[in-house]
This record gives C-alpha cells, sequence and structure tokens, in this order.
C-alpha cells in the first residue's frame, strides 16, 4: 500500500522517498551495529560519497545526451579520460575554473571524433567508441610525454598538483559563513536516526565544491533542455524517430552531431572533476572505469536525468565506503543492508509475480544476510570489488525492465530508410 | 584491391598526422621513422617484434570470436590475468612429465579464461546485462579485487596480507618441465644465430594454431556459419533455427577460452605470475581485431604492426630523435582511421553494386 502511494507521487517525491527509505535503512543497520559501524552514516561517509558520485552522474548524463540523440556513447571512458588530461593541463596553467573548462573541451573534441565517425560516416556505434576507449588513454599518454615531463614535478604518467575550486558550506544548516550549525548540533545530541541522518546531511552541506553543485543543477538543467525546448525535442526524435523528424525538415546530423559533443563535454567534465576535485593530479588510469559505470548509471536510471542522479549516488556510496574502512567493518555492515535491499527486491518481484527476479534476489538476498551474521568482517579484495558488484546486481535486476529511445544505435544515414 | 585500400590508406593518414604532431614537437620525423625502421630490420629486434606480436594476436582473435557476432567482449583484459595467475599457481603445484605439464597449464588457463567469461555471457542471456558494461565491471573485480588479493595469497614462500610493501616474488615458480620452450632453431633454420641471448617464444606456434583454428571454426564449421550469420542479421539467423541465446553465451566463452592463453608467453617467460605481470594486452587485442576486421590474417598483420611499433620505439630514447610515446598516438590514429576506411569502402562497394545491377538491368530491357 506504501509502495502503491509513492508510485502515484511525482517523479521528484517518488526519488526523495526512495532516499529516505535508505538513509532509514542505513541508520537502522547503524543502531543495531553499533560503534563498529558508525561509518555508514558518518558525516565524512556521505561528504564523499557525494563526491564520488559526481564523476558517475556526468558520465552517465553525457551518455544521456548521446542516447537520447540515438547514438551509443560507449566511448564516454575515453573522453573522460580526456578530460582528466585536458583538465589537469588547465588547471595547472590557468587555474581550477579554467581546468574545468579546458577538460569539458577536451572531452567535447572526443565527442566530436564519435560524432565524425557514427553520424558524419556511419560507423558502427560500438566500433567507434570502442576506438574513442584505446585512443583517449593513448593521446593522454604522448600529450604527458611532450608536456608534463617537461613541468616540475609532472611525468608520463601524471601531472604536478593542481588546485581545487573554492568550497560552500551551508549556512545555519552547516554553519558556513560563522553561522550556528545546527546539524552538528543534531548529530552531538545522539538521538537514534535523527542524529545519523544529520550527520548525512551535514556532510552533503559541509565543504561541497562549486563544482559539485554546478554538476548537480545540470541535472534539473539537462531535464528542461531535453524535455522543455525545442532543441531537445529535436534531440530526441534524433533518437526515437530520425526519419520522421526528417520529414518534418529537422536536420537530424546537426541535432546529433550537437547532443554527441555535448556528450563528450560532460564526460569531460566528470574527468576534470577527478583530477581538480577528487586527486589533484592527474594520473594515467585514474578513471578507472567510472565512464561506464556512468552507462550502467543510464541504464538502471531509466535514460532520465532524476534516475541517473539516483544511481550514481548509490554507485558512488560503496567508493566513499572504501576510505577508512580499513577492518572491513562497514562493509560487513553493508551486507546486511544489501541483504534488506534484496529482500524488498524480492518482494517487489513476487507482487509484480516475476518469478526468476524473485528467486535470484532471494538467494543473494540470503547469502548476504548468511554472510552477515557468521562473520564479523570482510576481507578487503570484497571491499575493492564491491562498486562493481553492485553495479552488476543492478543491472541483473534493471537491464530488461527500462525503456531506451527507440532508434538508438540504429545508423541513420539522410534519405534512406 | 579495395579491402587492402582501407589499411593502407589509414596507415599514410596515420603517418602523415603522426609526422605533424612531431613537427609541432619539435623533431624531425623522417628521421625518427628512419630510426625505427632500421631498428626494427635487426634480427635480434625482429625476434623481440615476433614475441610481442604473438599475445597481441592471441587477444585479437579472442576479440574477433565475439566481434564476429557482434558480442562485445571488452573483457580479454581480466579474463587473460585471471587465466594466467591461476594456471601458473597450477602449475606449480605439480609436477608432471613435459607435454603433458604444458598441456596442464594450458588448459586450465582455457578453462579459467572460459569460465570468467562466461559470467558475462550468462548475465546477458538471461538478464539481458550489456555486455560491454559486465566485462568491463568483471575486468576491474579481476585486476583490482581477486588478482591483487590472490597474488598475495600464493605469494612464494606463504602468503603475505594487505599491508606488505614487497610483493616482488609472485607465485610458486613453475618447473622447467611445465616451461614452453622457445624456438631459437627453428627460426634459426632461415636465418644466422640470434644473438644477445634473445629468445623466440614457443607460444608462438600456439598463436599459429589459434589462428588456423579460427579460420577452419569460422569458416568452416556449422557454429561459425551460425556465428556470422547471427552477425549480419540475427532476425534472418534466428528464422533460419539458430538460437541466439546458445550462440550468444558459445562465442563468449570461446572468447574466454582464446582469451586465456594470452597471457601464457609471459608465464614462459617468467616461470611464475608477478605483481608486474604485463597489462593491456586485452585492450590492445581488440585495437587489433578491428585493424584486421576480424579475418585470422588481417589480425596477423595488425598484431605485427602493433608489436613494431610497439618495440621499435624503444630506439627513440636511444637515439632520442623524438619522443616513444609518438607510437601511442599513431597507434591510436591508425586504428580510427583504419575503422572509418573500412566503412566508406563498404558503402562505395554498395554503391557500385547497385550501379552494376541497374545496369545490368537496362542492358537487358
Amino acid at each position: 500500500m506504501i509502495l502503491k502511494q509513492i508510485r502515484r507521487l511525482p517523479t521528484w517525491a517518488r526519488w526523495a522517498s526512495f532516499a529516505t527509505l535508505g538513509i532509514l535503512v542505513l541508520t537502522l543497520v547503524q543502531e543495531l551495529g553499533q560503534n563498529e559501524t558508525s561509518h555508514l552514516t558518518a558525516m565524512t561517509t556521505s561528504q564523499t560519497a557525494l563526491k564520488w558520485s559526481i564523476p558517475i552522474l556526468l558520465a552517465g548524463l553525457g551518455g544521456l545526451f548521446a542516447e537520447r540523440a540515438g547514438i551509443i556513447n560507449i566511448g564516454l571512458e575515453g573522453m573522460m579520460i580526456l578530460g582528466t588530461w585536458f583538465g589537469a593541463w588547465g588547471a595547472f596553467n590557468y587555474g581550477p575554473y579554467s581546468g574545468i573548462l579546458i577538460g569539458i573541451i577536451g572531452g567535447a573534441i572526443g565527442g566530436l571524433i564519435h560524432a565524425i565517425a557514427t553520424v558524419g560516416f556511419g560507423v558502427d556505434h560500438i566500433i567507434s567508441g570502442v576506438a574513442i576507449n584505446i585512443l583517449g588513454p593513448f593521446a593522454a599518454r604522448f600529450l604527458s610525454s611532450e608536456i608534463f615531463t617537461g613541468y616540475q614535478g609532472g611525468s608520463v604518467t601524471q601531472s604536478p598538483r593542481v588546485e581545487s575550486v573554492d568550497k560552500f558550506t551551508m549556512p545555519f544548516l552547516a554553519g558556513g559563513y560563522d553561522t550556528p550549525n545546527f546539524l552538528k548540533w543534531l548529530g552531538d545530541k545522539d538521538i537514534p536516526i535523527l542524529s545519523d541522518t544529520g550527520n548525512i546531511f551535514r556532510g552533503v552541506l559541509t565543504q561541497t565544491s562549486w563544482a559539485t553543485i554546478i554538476a548537480l543543477l545540470l541535472v534539473p538543467l539537462s531535464a528542461w533542455l531535453l524535455w522543455r525546448t525545442r532543441f531537445g525535442l529535436r534531440v530526441r526524435i534524433s533518437g526515437e524517430d530520425p526519419w520522421a523528424g526528417e520529414s518534418q525538415g529537422v536536420n537530424i546530423y546537426r541535432y546529433k552531431f550537437i547532443a554527441v559533443m555535448i556528450s563528450g563535454g560532460l564526460a569531460g567534465f566528470g574527468g576534470a572533476f577527478i583530477t581538480i576535485e577528487m586527486s589533484s593530479i592527474y594520473q594515467e588510469g585514474g578513471t578507472t572505469g567510472r565512464g561506464f559505470i556512468g552507462l550502467a548509471a543510464l541504464i538502471f536510471g531509466n535514460w532520465r536525468p532524476g534516475g541517473i542522479l539516483a544511481a550514481a549516488l548509490l554507485f558512488g556510496y560503496p567508493y566513499a565506503l572504501q576510505f577508512g574502512d580499513f577492518d572491513g567493518f562497514a562493509s560487513h555492515a553493508l551486507l546486511l543492508v544489501n541483504a534488506i535491499a534484496l529482500f524488498g527486491v524480492t518482494i517487489w518481484a513476487v507482487r509484480k509475480s516475476k518469478h526468476a527476479d524473485a528467486v535470484i534476489a532471494f538467494v543473494l538476498a540470503t547469502l548476504s544476510a548468511v554472510w552477515y551474521f557468521i562473520a564479523d568482517t570482510v576481507p578487503d579484495w570484497w571491499v575493492k570489488i564491491l562498486p562493481y558488484v553492485i553495479v552488476i546486481v543492478v543491472l541483473i535486476f534493471f537491464a530488461q525492465r527500462l525503456r531506451m529511445p527507440a532508434a538508438n544505435g540504429q545508423i541513420y544515414r539522410r534519405g534512406q530508410t | 584491391m579495395l579491402a587492402l585500400a582501407a589499411p593502407f590508406a589509414a596507415v599514410v593518414f596515420a603517418t602523415i598526422a603522426s609526422s605533424i604532431f612531431l613537427l609541432i614537437a619539435g623533431s624531425n620525423p623522417f628521421t625518427a621513422y628512419g630510426d625505427m625502421f632500421e631498428y626494427g630490420s635487426r634480427l635480434e629486434i625482429q625476434v623481440d617484434i615476433l614475441n610481442r606480436a604473438t599475445p597481441l594476436y592471441i587477444s585479437g582473435v579472442a576479440a574477433a570470436i565475439g566481434f564476429r557476432m557482434n558480442l562485445f567482449n571488452i573483457g580479454v583484459e581480466g579474463q587473460y590475468r585471471l587465466a594466467a595467475i591461476v594456471a601458473a599457481y597450477v602449475g606449480a603445484s605439480v609436477s608432471l612429465p613435459g607435454v603433458l605439464h604444458v598441456g596442464l597449464i594450458l588448459l586450465v588457463a582455457m578453462l579459467v579464461g572460459g569460465a570468467y567469461s562466461g559470467v558475462a555471457g550468462v548475465l546477458k542471456v538471461t538478464r539481458g546485462v550489456n555486455e560491454v558494461i559486465s566485462t568491463i565491471m568483471l575486468n576491474a573485480i579481476a585486476i583490482s579485487g581477486l588478482i591483487a588479493w590472490l597474488v598475495r595469497e600464493w605469494q612464494a614462500g606463504g602468503s603475505v596480507d594487505a599491508t606488505a610493501t614487497n610483493l616482488g616474488v609472485g607465485t610458486e615458480p613453475i618447473d622447467e618441465s611445465g616451461l614452453i620452450p622457445n624456438i631459437n632453431s627453428w627460426l634459426e633454420l632461415f636465418t644466422r644465430e640470434i644473438g644477445k641471448g634473445k629468445e623466440l617464444t614457443g607460444v608462438f606456434l600456439v598463436a599459429v594454431a589459434v589462428g588456423i583454428l579460427y579460420h577452419i571454426l569460422i569458416n568452416r564449421t556449422r557454429f561459425g556459419f551460425d556465428l556470422r550469420a547471427t552477425g549480419i542479421n540475427p532476425f534472418a539467423a534466428r528464422v533460419g533455427g539458430v538460437s541466439d541465446k546458445k550462440m550468444v553465451l558459445g562465442a563468449m566463452v570461446l572468447s574466454g577460452v582464446v582469451a586465456g592463453l594470452v597471457g601464457m608467453a609471459e608465464i614462459a617467460k617468467l616461470g611464475r605470475f608477478n605483481p608486474n605481470f604485463v597489462g593491456g594486452l586485452g585492450f590492445a587485442g581488440i585495437a587489433v581485431a578491428l585493424l584486421g576486421r576480424n579475418h585470422p590474417g588481417g589480425i596477423a598483420i595488425g598484431a605485427l604492426l602493433f608489436a613494431f611499433l610497439d618495440t621499435a620505439s624503444g630506439v627513440l630514447q636511444v637515439t632520442g630523435s623524438a619522443s616513444r610515446e609518438i607510437v601511442f598516438i599513431m597507434q591510436g590514429i591508425i586504428l580510427l582511421a583504419a575503422v572509418i576506411a573500412y566503412e566508406v569502402v563498404q558503402r562505395f562497394r554498395i554503391r557500385e553494386e547497385a550501379r552494376l545491377a541497374s545496369a545490368l538491368l537496362e542492358g537487358d530491357a
């Protein structure tokens, strides 16, 4: 009955209620595990989780623009790598804000190449994307050898240190600009659930980078651009039925080109964010497959900006847990969270009479719960692979349920059907 | 003729583009290319090139098996590394007579590779999980999780914990009987004696066998026919009674089986798996497969070309005529240009055929 009411709510409220549910589960597990698991809802965890979500979010939004225009963009990872390199180069020479801008341009160049190959020449989207994923790191390696080796502290595989953009702390709620810190007061009170929730929000609102805020604002902006403007309608017709668009006089090639370049630019932003906000340095291989996780976020988010944000937060969380969880206690507690979530999926699947889903979810949930109760901690390799395991498990349940743009991945040639 | 024109044009285009990059960087492209060709013409360096081309070729074939039916196994990277460490471990823990020992190691590697890629196959067939994403996630799971853990767990002389700083040794050494010997004597039938202690890996013969079997499989068997049919037109293939689920699973597992062999040359050379085990062969193999259009001979040419660039560029560090990283940009541009050139040639062909057909029709009328 609760679920039914949730379904009647508008999208934003539905996601908000899911988020509330998630926080509630986390805090309950936190209460159950006592001090060992304080990491789950610690302020630093939510702070780091938000940060780790941003590159995934940006890659996901990048995928959104390309695939809404009907171009599959497997090359996001390569474009992201270009973003990490150009972001570092720009930030080192012209400061962090310009660094992000130059990173976006670097990614957009990758997008342009993908657009030339797929839209201009009609190359298979995945082949072109794979080629860009190989070209990206090669180009970054060459550029580093030519440029970063000449800098103090730079080498073939890394750049010198770069500065981050300014931070923002919410006044009153988190005590920014010398105002009272309400959430800290709440967190110190040690009230069950309320204090933990306060800590989670305090982490998100404290010392938040402006780059993070801009990235988050891109979610409603993308939604508005794609669903409320003439431009967005034309991009979407390119992905749903380009021939219908063509018959209405829309220059499909142009919209596909622009959309794929925006896609590359967003991936480049994600890359620059990794360099400037997270590692403070360009490092070869620093993207660690997050372009692909962005694609997974796009699928889980059902090709919608709000869904992508939710997926990015979900996928970013286990990364954050890795930090400071050297003894594996928090990841151990997360097993219980996973079990609860998977039992939830089981119930959902039973109600929808999806029997295979129900069986798989139930088995996974039971395994997770059994592991939680027989062990006190988890091995370090489990902590390392958890983010990737979660991506796969999520796709197991959601890969077939969702609808992508109808003409996604098809090769469109003007005047040919 | 046209089939050869496309890759040739790609290489010429890449050479010109790289020359521009070299000029901007302040190097003389002619000196750089001259140095590379001079270096690459030495016998010892050619042995190095063949040694590099061998795993690249196997990796290329592994990727090509999937590509033939539009199935993108991007997970060769994780599959071959996982296969290599397990095979090295099993190989070191038994002692058998030569052929059996080598056979066991190869078998274990193929089984592990096939099983690991099979996970992605099962996920795709039963749950519709896109294989590109799942294989990339499985790469991360294998490399940053499983292998990082196994290399500590199976450390020669006892396992070490996560905080250990010295992981230089690797797994227990494999007995001499389990190591594929070099085939210098075979090569020396045609050439002078190979100097400087260079050895041509015996896995070269495995690569040749893989190539021949791949050719037979694709062109002479029912499975190969179904594979190609599914790749060209999945709907028609389904109507023709081909089970696409079986094909996806079969191609995925087979791709992983071949991927398992990629690390064998390195195992034969090192005699164990160590933490600095060669990486990147999986992704390079994808490039080689795309370059060779999934054709057994084409992949060989692609592998030799990339191996030449990788190896011969070593001389640039010595002569200082250019930065050796220029070959990365060359490889990247060759790949992208080739992919585009193939498409252009394909379109040109279709148009030519349409023109010819209409000309014939008019002739009849």
